[in-house]
């Protein structure tokens, strides 16, 4: 698959990063070379292929409605950069 | 050219479950922020979710209760976009595979039965709670992780007050179910609106408008009356209408652009990888349909239909589930289904309302009212006697044939004793007892409150109005 395939841009933007014009074209001619090497599925006949919706053969696995200690608001904001009132802080949000 | 509006649903309600949907962390509103939260529901890298039983059991019963279908697979998948409510930078939600599909609802609109059919009805998790401040936001995470059923509707409403009506019909519908509380101060309930219109008789739908994160079906109803004339104004003025999202402004009342289509969020759902697909087996299922329970509207038809009673006084016993089945026991085997509906209703309920009390605190069962209802059919006991009866059941529980011998509140239908009453109060009484004679009969009266009060108000008051016409007429 070639880096024209799809936007790097437009993939970056997704990522939220920003790119250099020089990163977008290396990352982007990687990114087509993993894509590639992806596409090789597409060579199979999976037509009678159930698709699979987990690698491990489980289902139904549950837990019951039971309420378990939580940890405490200090310890809940100790990674976060800016706090108050124990609210995490974060820029603005104007949407 | 006349239009008309499509008007579609998306519904998210939290499920009634003490935990979260992926964790232990209470589901409980009002918290301190961030104090029930784990590094599960904050996202911290290498936990492992697992899904709430009951979130999953309430969901399928849901399913039941708006007539879907319950798929034998379904699956979580992530929901990716960045916002600081969604601490993971995805949501589980159930994209493809959902855990119910295809239903309706009925309710009442106006006069008429009207159908709304659900596409799905799927289980996800809810975000934290943003608040907003002068400079920054505060982001709470308490609700983050609560089980949050998204019910869509199809395009079927074609007015703001079907929306409502709808609305209103889906939120009685999960209270019944004990699915959810909907609790529309403590925002368990929110909607998104989706919006077009298109000329009469056109069968292809005009370009959608969604309006996002209503949190009071008035709310909806008044974006929607917004939002419609909008749409149709434009298009009559020539214009276009593009796809966005729009948000409602209440105060203003009115909509406003949020994010166009070319900016909107491309979610790229795939499966989420830690969670393991659901199989709901029949047995599982089969405990699920034993909490199926019926639905408002029908009992509200049944109570019309057995019980004969009017509209209003079913819609008091679809109110209140409790009082309805109270009802349906004190009926049981009478014939005067009519009178006990009042005695419960005008009596009873008001009677609980004012003590505060549950119907389970009370002191007497629904066969006394059923008693209380045949002493007075039959004239053992006046109205008035009735009350007083009711009155002293209430206070102290016992029967109505023992509250009436013990205070002798039987009333006198015995002819020998009311012509004597009767006889003494014309006797006493000449000036009015001529006036009837003379033919002014509202005299009556008086000489039947004489009597009233000689007998201690005892007397059959029918028979003493009976007895004293014709003694003076006859």
């Amino acid at each position: 698959m070639s880096n024209s395939d799809f936007d790097i841009k437009y993939v970056a933007n997704l990522a939220r990063i920003r790119l250099t014009s020089d990163q977008e074209a290396r990352l982007g001619s990687q990114l087509g070379d993993i894509l590639g090497y992806i596409k090789k599925l597409e060579e199979l006949d999976i037509s009678n292929v159930e698709p699979m919706a987990h690698a491990v053969p489980l289902h139904n696995v549950m837990r019951a409605d039971q309420v378990q200690p939580s940890i405490t608001n200090e310890e809940a904001l100790a990674n976060a950069p800016k706090t108050a009132n124990g609210l995490f802080i974060v820029p603005k949000i104007v949407e | 050219m006349e239009y008309e509006a499509v008007i579609g649903l998306e519904t998210h309600c939290q499920l009634k479950t003490k935990s979260k949907m992926f964790c232990g962390c209470a589901n409980e509103f009002g918290a301190d922020p961030n104090t029930n939260v784990c590094p599960v529901c904050l996202g911290m890298p290498g936990v492992l979710p697992v899904p709430n039983e009951l979130a999953l059991q309430l969901t399928a019963l849901t399913g039941y209760l708006l007539n879907c279908e319950v798929p034998e697979f379904a699956k979580f998948d992530r929901k990716n976009y960045f916002y600081p409510d969604v601490c993971k930078d995805y949501q589980i939600t159930q994209f493809d595979f959902p855990s119910t599909t295809t239903g309706y609802v009925d309710f009442e609109f106006g006069s008429k039965i009207e159908r709304v059919r659900i596409t799905r009805a799927h289980l996800e998790e809810d975000v934290g709670k943003n608040n907003h401040f002068d400079q920054h936001s505060g982001v709470d995470f308490n609700r983050a992780g609560v089980p949050l059923l998204e019910i869509v509707s199809e395009p079927d409403i074609s007015s703001a007050d079907m929306a409502y009506d709808y609305l209103n019909a889906l939120k009685d519908i999960l209270i019944y179910g004990g699915i959810s509380d909907c609790d529309m101060e403590k925002g368990m309930v929110r909607c998104d609106v989706n919006i077009s219109v298109r000329p009469k008789g056109v069968t292809e739908l005009g370009t959608k408008v969604e309006i996002k994160n209503m949190n009071t079906f008035s709310g909806v109803r008044r974006a929607i009356n917004y939002e419609v004339p909008r749409q149709i104004e434009t298009l009559e003025s020539g214009g276009t209408l593009v796809q966005e999202t729009r948000r409602w402004d209440d105060d203003a009342g009115m909509t406003e652009t949020m994010r166009s289509k070319e900016h909107a969020h491309d979610y790229r759902y795939f499966p989420e990888p830690d969670l393991m697909p659901l199989r709901p087996s029949e047995a599982w299922l089969e405990e699920v349909r034993k909490h199926v329970v019926e639905l408002p509207l029908a009992r509200k038809q049944r109570f019309i239909q057995d019980y004969n009673i009017p509209a209003q006084d079913a819609e008091v016993f679809v109110g209140n589930v409790s009082l309805g089945d109270f009802f349906e026991k004190a009926v049981d085997g009478s014939k005067n289904a009519k009178t006990i509906a009042n005695w419960v209703i005008n009596n009873l309920q008001a009677r609980l309302v004012e003590s505060e009390l549950t119907i389970d605190e009370l002191k007497f069962g629904p066969e006394a009212i059923r008693e209380l209802v045949e002493i007075i059919d039959v004239g053992e006991i006046s109205n008035k006697g009735g009350q007083e009866v009711f009155t002293e059941l209430f206070n102290n529980g016992g029967s109505p044939k023992a509250i009436v011998d013990a205070r002798g509140l039987a009333q006198v239908s015995d002819s020998g004793e009311l012509d004597k009453w009767c006889r003494d109060a014309i006797d006493a009484n000449p000036g009015p007892a001529d006036d009837v004679r003379n033919g002014r009969e509202n005299a009556i009266n008086f000489l039947k409150g004489q009597v009233m009060k000689a007998s201690r108000g005892k007397a059959n008051p029918q028979m003493v109005g009976e007895t004293l016409f014709k003694l003076l007429k006859g």
